[in-house]
């Protein structure tokens, strides 16, 4: 591997069990700074599983994992103020308003008062929410709370975002416009980690990955995936690769 | 510690953007004190009787005005019939049963001595108990009065006699309700701040917004304490709220300190929502909270000894007590708004509090997981 490219997770022989079911089955890889790092795979192939861990909401069976340089053990606090997350159940507070629940989240976060007060009014306008600054979530169409989700993610500007499957349920055009935003976000220098199963999506990733039934089927830029299974499109490669795991 | 002010606003935005709550929170004591206090009473009135009068005698009939007389029986029907008496007892329509035997004023002449048959329904204990005592009163009073028409004045000054004459301490009236209040007010302190903060963090849970504040860098222990200090706010006020429509209401006495009314109240609320913030952080869903609250909460009132004295019960139940905090804390407030004790009094009770609070929040914490 090139050594100029600085890597920013480091994920060793991870191993997460279930009592027997094996949800992350040695995995390894690395994902390198400032890059939009794609993790696909079909619903129960161990996605989410893998990004708790990384985020340290859950413990690793074994195996040796670097967020930032930070180890997941020792370190845990030091990685959640370095990292965003945004979940696919929605992790906004319905019954606070659109304000309400960025000053909660960038408080949290430990931003000042007067920081609060710029970054939402700054994030506001681009998301152009102006006008729904006192709506409540609940009334707020579902797009425009997975932007505002993602926005409140990265309030604390940290150098990674996980994202787990943050477009579920929308409609392509707020997709897409949800990908200017990570586009925009990258373009910061903040490193995107993302998990989904829209194969399009997956070519907008700088590397995928694609996991079938606990382990790493392949890993690599999606145009030179495209040319080892020799298929047309991203959608064609993953179906190629869950259909050999199921023939074997 | 700025941290713990944001999650206190927001706290305190959701209970009260949330339509039920103001009702909950102003109406529920209202209503509980007027409803409860009247009707947990441990007072017998209008006790149903049957009367069956086989004697037909003057003195058979001044006994039963004796009875009609009282505030507390009503004679409910006269029969010579036994079985029919039994008969109204068994459908729940009389309560105790005067039975005259024929040849009552005779004997009495005769021979100075007569019985009378009372049969009660015993299936409430606690009230047989009391119409037990009430009726044998009014036979004790009918049987002086017998004395004085049937023997000489001086005969009966020639028996020695002796008058027990009581009186009530701290309750001199032995009202009910001024003994119930301190007690309701309790429970009303108590039911709010344990469902509170028991459907609150597995609300977060249910929601997935548990997740967000996980991922975090805030400690577990700025998370709880932001937590729960809008609860305990909430909660101390309910309880002002109650003393005060107590006072105008019943005109409770509060004899004691105030002060130490609201000091052992805060202690108290610390471990109520404790026990709560262990509920949800063991749980999942917010019906398995309310489901085991409620198991904890419904043995800690019936235990509590505001129904029942803790006395009375079985050794084994008084050790367990030892562990309801309810307990701890009506003893407290009836000493203090009822007996004036001071602090020197209720020490023991209030260090025991001090200590539950302790012990349960410092277990909650730890039992809450940000890593599973």
């Amino acid at each position: 591997m090139d050594s100029m490219v600085e890597n920013i997770i480091t994920v060793k022989n991870l191993v997460k069990k279930f009592g027997h079911f094996v949800a992350n089955d040695h995995l390894n890889f690395e994902v390198r700074k400032g890059e939009i790092f794609g993790f696909l795979g079909a619903n129960g192939a161990g996605k989410t599983t893998a990004i708790r861990i990384l985020c340290g909401l859950s413990y690793p069976t074994s195996g040796e994992v670097k967020v930032g340089g930070l180890d997941i053990y020792s370190q845990r606090n030091d990685i959640k103020r370095n990292i965003g997350y945004m979940s696919q159940k929605f992790s906004l507070y319905d019954d606070l308003t659109v304000y309400e629940n960025i000053r909660f989240y960038a408080g949290i976060y430990g931003l000042s008062r007067k920081e609060i007060s710029t970054k939402s009014a700054m994030l506001m306008k681009k998301l152009g929410l102006e006008d729904a600054k006192d709506k409540l979530i609940k009334d707020v169409p579902l797009g425009w709370k997975q932007k505002l989700a993602f926005s409140v993610a990265i309030i604390h500007d940290p150098k990674i975002v996980f994202l787990d499957e943050p477009t579920g349920g929308v409609d392509p055009i707020t997709r897409r416009q949800f990908w200017n935003l990570i586009f925009e976000a990258a373009k910061d220098g903040i490193t995107v980690f993302v998990t989904t199963h829209y194969m399009d999506e997956a070519e907008y990733c700088d590397r995928v990955t694609i996991m079938v039934d606990g382990k790493i089927a392949a890993l690599d830029t999606p145009s030179a995936l495209k040319k080892t299974y020799s298929a047309s499109n991203m959608n064609d490669v993953f179906l190629k690769l869950a259909r050999v795991k199921t023939v074997a | 510690m700025n941290t713990i002010l944001f999650i206190i606003q927001k706290e305190f935005i959701q209970v009260f953007r949330n339509r039920m709550m103001l009702p909950i929170i102003f109406v529920v004591p209202l209503v509980q004190l007027i409803i409860l206090v009247h009707a947990a009473t441990y007072e017998m009135k209008n006790i149903k009787v049957s009367i069956i009068d086989l004697d037909i005698s003057s003195t058979s009939r001044q006994m039963i005005s004796k009875f009609e007389g009282s505030p507390f029986f009503i004679i409910k029907n006269t029969s010579f019939s036994e079985k029919e008496a039994q008969q109204e007892m068994k459908k729940g329509n009389v309560d105790m049963i005067l039975h005259i035997p024929y040849g009552f004023e005779r004997r009495l002449v005769k021979e100075n001595a007569a019985k009378v048959q009372i049969v009660i329904n015993a299936i409430n204990g606690a009230s047989a108990g009391l119409i037990n005592a009430y009726s044998t009163m009014i036979i004790l009073d009918f049987n002086r009065e017998i004395l004085i028409d049937f023997l000489s004045p001086a005969m009966l000054t020639a028996t020695h006699n002796i008058n027990v004459t009581s009186s009530y301490w701290y309750n001199p009236k032995l009202n009910y309700k001024t003994y119930m209040v301190p007690g309701i007010l309790c429970l009303l302190v108590t039911i709010i701040a344990f469902l509170l903060s028991g459907m609150n963090i597995v609300r977060e849970k249910e929601i997935g917004t548990i997740e967000q504040i996980n991922v975090t860098p805030i400690r577990k222990v700025q998370f709880i304490a932001g937590k729960l200090l809008p609860f305990w706010i909430i909660a101390l006020f309910e309880l002002a709220f109650g003393l005060t429509l107590g006072k105008i209401l019943f005109n409770i006495p509060i004899i004691g300190s105030l002060w130490l009314i609201f000091l052992s109240a805060a202690v108290y609320i610390f471990v109520i929502l404790g026990f709560g913030l262990l509920i949800s952080t063991m749980t999942n869903t917010q019906q398995q909270s309310m489901l085991v609250s409620f198991f904890f909460m419904m043995i800690f009132i019936l235990m509590s000894g505001l129904f029942t004295s803790i006395e009375s019960m079985p050794e084994w139940a008084q050790r367990l007590d030892r562990i309801n905090p309810i307990a701890y804390f009506i003893r407290i407030m009836r000493m203090v708004m009822l007996k004036g004790s001071d602090f020197h009094d209720i020490r023991e009770s209030f260090y025991s509090l001090v200590v539950y609070a302790v012990g349960i929040i410092g277990f909650a914490v730890w039992r809450y997981r940000k890593v599973t």
